[in-house]
């Protein structure tokens, strides 16, 4: 480092990009030093909530388009030079994704409480709280950083963390390992990609910084190392995202997993992959080089198309609640890659709001199946007959979440999916308008199939199920309401999201 | 492995030179080769090299289970929290020249020190830990029926 400089003394504020991600990191190895299962649950909601109110502030400071830029150990660039740290670039599209992480979080862990003590055994509660909270650090750092292989480190933490949490699953079913093990292979091979198309892209252009990665690779026009780092971050953050043909291990690990961990992945960790895949097609790789306009309109497209269509196909055919809200999250990652296909602002615009409904949305879902298997004892569909009536509160939210899944106005769903039309609509291909409403109609069979479940026929005899407890109903409807909620105030989400897309390819198309 | 008495009379003899040596790599890291994650794989390696000439029931008492949990995090929280205090200074996170303001030089290397004690301990813990997961599995065939 250079010789002796006065150095301005930050505040809490400079802070903040990087506390966001480090007060969780803090937080979980005292979980296991302090062992004890109350203090860990005061100590991760804790840290979700300073995490929420730091991504909170962080959005309004960047909603007018301003970037934080925060560099690590002082180790910024000095008098015009290169990068030589990692840094912490905050703007309006990751700030939204990291106030949705948090909130989701710090919504589902009152939740969780309850409902791992039911899954898990009591041993594991601790390590339990240390893992969420890894993970939890993982996917807000993934989304917080401005560096690109600092964005693969902290996609490891989330994912390691991520395969303990979904084997934790295995006190109830056994084959959470399996599950657990595919998602490890697959998400390996997901990062190990990653990772190598990061390091073709650091052996043309010398640079890890994504800033400066965006100014560099241009200036290479068509270079073919260029290019196969490209193909091989797509595929690898691809994977990640869950994207239509590499979404093989998400069905397993979301069924499997605790229901908790089911809620929290499903809100947070694709959506989190689908930002970095934003991030970088958009802004480390400009939409103008050849193969990248290539890439989304002929490869993207066709298989977003066809995710929306298989996804909901196959969850109509599901005997397993779980099962099918996954693969409807497979459907719904088709939308969002959508969005990102129609290379304009407002498809980009429909991606990040969907992004947020969806997370909601889906958050919810989960879990108010969670609460199923709560009082229940199971998530099959033919055990789930008549609790409409048992559970009146648990299963009302679930029509609302099944609502908004669906797209039915006055929901959350709604909105993303009228901004997605829009953006189909501004090109000119009322054919693809009508594909996004002919998969929506999927979505209403599936989610009617267990309607009729719940609400039309007669409960199991000699079983009497109880509601479920206040501290899973308060955060089931927090989410509920949401969704409606943001179904009319859409200034928020839709606001957000275009300052979002603005500042990922606002400046370039 | 009762009958092996060499191996018992030469793993005792080498333990203490072992963990000796991992010390050693830690703390001349910064001058040397080695660091925080070589001396921790040292420094397990004596308590793996325990376990397996003495069995796991004898390596548990001198290192339990829960205590190599807790170093585990110990070690991360270190590092953290070294950043975290740089921050509390005033500076940007691992800034260590924040410790010796007038000469950040100093600063750094006191800095990467405790980050690396904080490594160290962690990826000792961390092999013990997994070395702990393995051996703890019931073997398939014993050991006398070779």
């Amino acid at each position: 480092m250079a010789a002796a400089t006065t150095v301005p003394v930050l505040g809490i504020i400079d802070q903040l990009p990087l506390l966001v991600v480090v007060v969780p990191m803090i937080a979980a190895p005292l979980c296991v030093l302090f062992g004890n299962r109350t203090i860990a649950w005061i100590l991760t909601f804790a840290a979700s909530l300073a995490s929420l109110l730091f991504s909170l502030h962080l959005l309004l400071q960047v909603m007018d388009g301003d970037v934080v830029s925060y560099w690590l150990g002082g180790w910024g660039p000095k008098d015009g030079g290169i990068a030589k740290g990692i840094e912490y670039r905050i703007d309006a599209a990751n700030a939204f994704v990291l106030v949705l992480i948090s909130l989701i979080s710090t919504i589902v862990l009152p939740y969780a409480r309850r409902s791992i003590e039911f899954e898990i055994t009591k041993v594991s509660h601790t390590l339990f709280y240390c893992c969420y909270l890894l993970c939890f650090t993982g996917l807000l750092g993934v989304v917080a950083t401005g560096d690109a292989f600092n964005v693969f480190v902290f996609l490891e933490i989330s994912s390691l963390s991520t395969y303990v949490l979904v084997a934790m699953g295995a006190e109830r079913d056994k084959r959470a390992l399996t599950a657990a093990y595919d998602y490890l292979i697959l998400g390996t091979i997901g990062a190990t990609f990653f990772v190598i198309g990061i390091g073709f892209l650091y052996s043309a252009t010398g640079t890890l910084n994504m800033e400066e990665l965006s100014v560099r690779l241009p200036e290479l026009g068509t270079n073919r190392t260029v290019q196969v780092g490209f193909a091989f971050v797509v595929v690898g953050m691809g994977l990640k995202a869950a994207f239509y043909p590499l979404h093989l291990w998400l069905p397993g690990a979301y069924t499997f997993a605790p229901s908790v961990v089911t809620a929290f992945l499903a809100g947070t960790a694709t959506k989190a992959a689908i930002y970095v895949l934003l991030r970088f097609l958009f802004t480390v790789f400009n939409p103008e080089m050849v193969f990248n306009t290539d890439a989304l309109s002929y490869l993207l497209i066709p298989l977003a198309v066809l995710a929306m269509f298989a996804g909901s196909l196959i969850a109509v055919f599901q005997t397993e609640l779980k099962r099918l809200l996954a693969y409807s999250s497979v459907a719904q990652v088709g939308y969002m890659a959508l969005g990102i296909g129609f290379l304009s602002t407002t498809g980009v615009t429909a991606t990040m709001v969907h992004l947020f409904n969806h997370g909601i949305t889906k958050a919810a879902l989960f879990l108010v199946v969670g609460a199923y298997v709560l009082r229940a004892g199971t998530s099959f569909t033919d055990r789930l007959a008549g609790l409409g009536r048992q559970m009146p509160w648990t299963s009302a939210a679930f029509v609302i979440g099944g609502l908004s899944l669906i797209g039915v106005p006055g929901t959350a769903g709604f909105i993303s999916k009228w901004v997605l039309l829009q953006a189909a609509l501004e090109k000119d291909w009322w054919w693809m308008g009508l594909l996004i409403v002919a998969s929506s109609l999927l979505a209403v069979i599936y989610v009617w199939r267990i309607v009729e479940i719940l609400y039309l026929q007669q409960p199991r005899a000699g079983k009497e199920i109880a509601e479920a407890p206040l501290s899973m109903l308060v955060p089931i409807w927090i989410l509920a309401i949401a969704c409606i909620w943001f179904g009319f105030a859409t200034e928020m989400t839709i606001g957000a999201s275009e300052t979002a897309a603005n500042s990922l390819i606002g400046g370039r198309s | 492995m009762r009958h092996h008495l060499i191996l018992r009379v030469v793993v005792k003899l080498l333990v203490a030179p072992i963990a000796l040596f991992a010390l050693y790599v830690q703390f001349h890291g910064d001058y040397s080769p080695g660091g925080g994650f070589q001396a921790g794989v040292i420094l397990a390696v004596a308590f793996i090299l325990y376990g397996i000439v003495f069995g796991l029931a004898k390596v548990h008492q001198v290192f339990p289970p829960w205590l190599v949990q807790k170093m585990a995090a110990l070690g991360v929280l270190l590092y953290a929290g070294t950043g975290v205090l740089s921050l509390l200074l005033g500076y940007t996170y691992l800034d260590y020249g924040a410790f010796t303001p007038g000469h950040p030089e100093h600063g750094q290397h006191w800095g990467i020190l405790v980050v690396e004690l904080g490594v160290g301990i962690t990826v000792a813990a961390v092999m013990v830990a997994i070395y702990y997961a393995f051996a703890g599995r019931t073997p398939r065939i014993n050991d006398e029926d070779w």
